[in-house]
């Protein structure tokens, strides 16, 4: 039997000052990640300073929304189950915490790249979830 | 300076009840300071360094010294890093009476999770201004499938297993038959770890430590006060801690702060991983141990998996006994915070108190270690090594 995640339930974030362009750039469907103009390195969760440096010159830059899984755990028991936490690595170099969704979660393997879909909070809060790139096995079955 | 040889345990005490929904958080403290402090033989007028943390009521110090009515502190500490604080907090306690700030340092943990019906499973609150918390709690992420995360990148890395996994707490139910106040006495077998519920993948209930109430004191003592008690004497040689953390977003699960704390202490005891005869591994999870007896150099990185197997942290079985009073897996998990009981279950063996079926014979040199917070994201790590004198 695949598994779904029947309704995803995510919980609204408290963000503190500072946050705020981060979910500006998810309700237009990016991923923002702060990069350090001094040294260069890309970084999360965004910090109003570099935590490779300590430059204070970070600014907010485009993701292109691809990356791979880390790894990631179905959580199969507890009110919000099933669903798929995993740490994708963005492209670009930073992993993120995030959901794997739309997917049978019986299929989702570490290695798996995936795009980043966007996500409704309760609150209306819009933040990155990610989906395989390629249509899993059992999708392409059922095809 | 080193702490090496410059304080000891002097008092160990563990409350005995498992679920207690009619003990205030605070009486828990209060039993168990008086169970260490008689454990001694010294009196509470003897106290002069109070150490505690988030599970103490008011979550720093004040509260509980109250309670207690202890007049004659002198050093207090409040350093809070989860279920590994306790472990810190020997370590600190020796430095303070090495420094000469203080001579009898009480060391409590109380709480009742299992009364107030937490579980791992549960999304738990955080505090106000926390830096990462927006990023992170829209994607519920909670105490098993944090560890779960690192548990399945180590099986992606090293191919550990879930049979491997479970040896670990085959090992732990193997203890607890004989430890009458455990939660779990049945001896249990890898397969029966694998038909369990998958709770998070990797990880099924039976790899997940108990939920319980209670706690656990420790007294630390300057020499000359260790040496005027009747009690076997346990002499603290080393300690080391550490955070780990997600590093600006190069997140690497496939070691914990255990690499970091555990070296630290080695150096500053003067041993090697291979001379320790017992160790205390604090045990949320099976991953959890693996992990650690990896960092602190009990086999190398990724060969954790054979290392737990085949019974090998069996006492009496295998060459490095761990956990002989069940652990966290079977005995008792008090307020969420593995580290007290940890340096209890360590003290008995050196003193020759352990259980009579899982004792270590001629048990000299103990380490003590344990993670506080998750090794999914954020975490510190503490590790204490004691010498029987």
């Amino acid at each position: 039997m695949p598994t779904f995640s029947p309704a995803p339930h995510f919980i609204d974030p408290v963000p503190n000052p500072g946050d705020e362009p981060y979910f500006e750039a998810a309700a237009r469907g990016v991923v923002a990640i702060k990069t350090c103009q001094a040294c260069g390195r890309t970084h999360h969760y965004p910090r109003a300073i570099c935590p490779f440096c300590w430059s204070a010159d970070v600014v907010w830059t485009d993701a292109q929304g691809t990356g791979v899984i880390y790894t990631f755990s179905v959580t199969r028991r507890g009110a919000a189950a099933p669903y798929c936490i995993a740490y994708v690595t963005l492209d670009e170099g930073p992993t993120l915490m995030t959901q794997i969704v739309d997917t049978d979660l019986d299929n989702v393997r570490i290695g798996q790249r995936v795009q980043a879909r966007f996500a409704r909070c309760e609150n209306g809060t819009m933040i990155p979830v990610f989906a395989p790139c390629e249509p899993d096995h059992a999708a392409k079955g059922n095809a | 300076m080193t702490i090496k040889g410059k304080a000891y345990i002097v008092g160990a005490y563990e409350h005995p009840l498992r679920k207690a929904p009619k003990h205030s958080v605070a009486q828990l403290h209060a039993e168990v300071a008086k169970g260490a402090i008689e454990d001694a033989g010294l009196r509470k007028e003897d106290i002069d360094a109070y150490f505690c943390a988030g599970d103490a009521p008011g979550a720093n110090a004040w509260s509980m010294a109250n309670y207690l009515n202890l007049n004659k502190l002198r050093h207090i500490d409040s350093t809070d890093m989860g279920g590994c604080s306790y472990l810190m907090h020997v370590g600190h306690a020796a430095q303070a009476i090495a420094a000469g700030k203080c001579n009898v340092a009480l060391i409590t943990l109380a709480g009742r999770p299992n009364s107030e019906g937490v579980s791992g499973t549960q999304v738990r609150s955080r505090g106000v201004n926390l830096p990462d918390a927006p990023f992170e709690m829209p994607y519920s992420p909670v105490t098993v499938n944090l560890y779960a995360m690192a548990a399945m990148r180590h099986m992606y890395e090293y191919g550990t297993t879930s049979e491997q996994l479970a040896w670990v707490k085959v090992a732990a139910s193997h203890h607890a038959q004989h430890n009458l106040h455990a939660m779990l006495r049945k001896v249990v077998t890898v397969q029966e770890v694998l038909d369990s519920p998958m709770v998070s993948d990797p990880l099924h209930r039976l790899d997940s430590c108990v939920v319980s109430d209670g706690g656990g004191a420790i007294i630390v003592a300057r020499p000359e006060i260790a040496r005027a008690l009747g009690r076997p004497r346990v002499r603290i040689i080393g300690a080391g801690e550490s955070t780990k953390h997600q590093m600006g977003g190069d997140i690497d699960l496939s070691y914990t702060g255990a690499a970091w704390s555990g070296p630290h202490a080695f150096e500053e005891a003067g041993v090697k991983p291979s001379d320790i005869q017992y160790a205390s591994v604090y045990d949320s999870f099976t991953i959890t141990v693996l992990l650690q007896l990896e960092d602190l150099g009990f086999c190398k990185k990724g060969e954790g998996g054979r290392f737990v197997s085949d019974g090998n942290l069996i006492s009496g079985v295998g060459k490095l006994p761990f956990n002989t009073d069940g652990g966290g897996l079977c005995n008792n998990h008090p307020a969420n915070r593995g580290g007290m009981t940890k340096v209890i279950e360590a003290v008995r063996q050196l003193r020759g108190e352990a259980h009579a079926q899982v004792q270590v014979p001629g048990c000299t040199l103990a380490l003590a270690t344990g993670i506080g917070g998750s090794i999914g994201h954020r975490h510190g790590a503490a590790t204490l090594i004691m010498e029987r004198e």
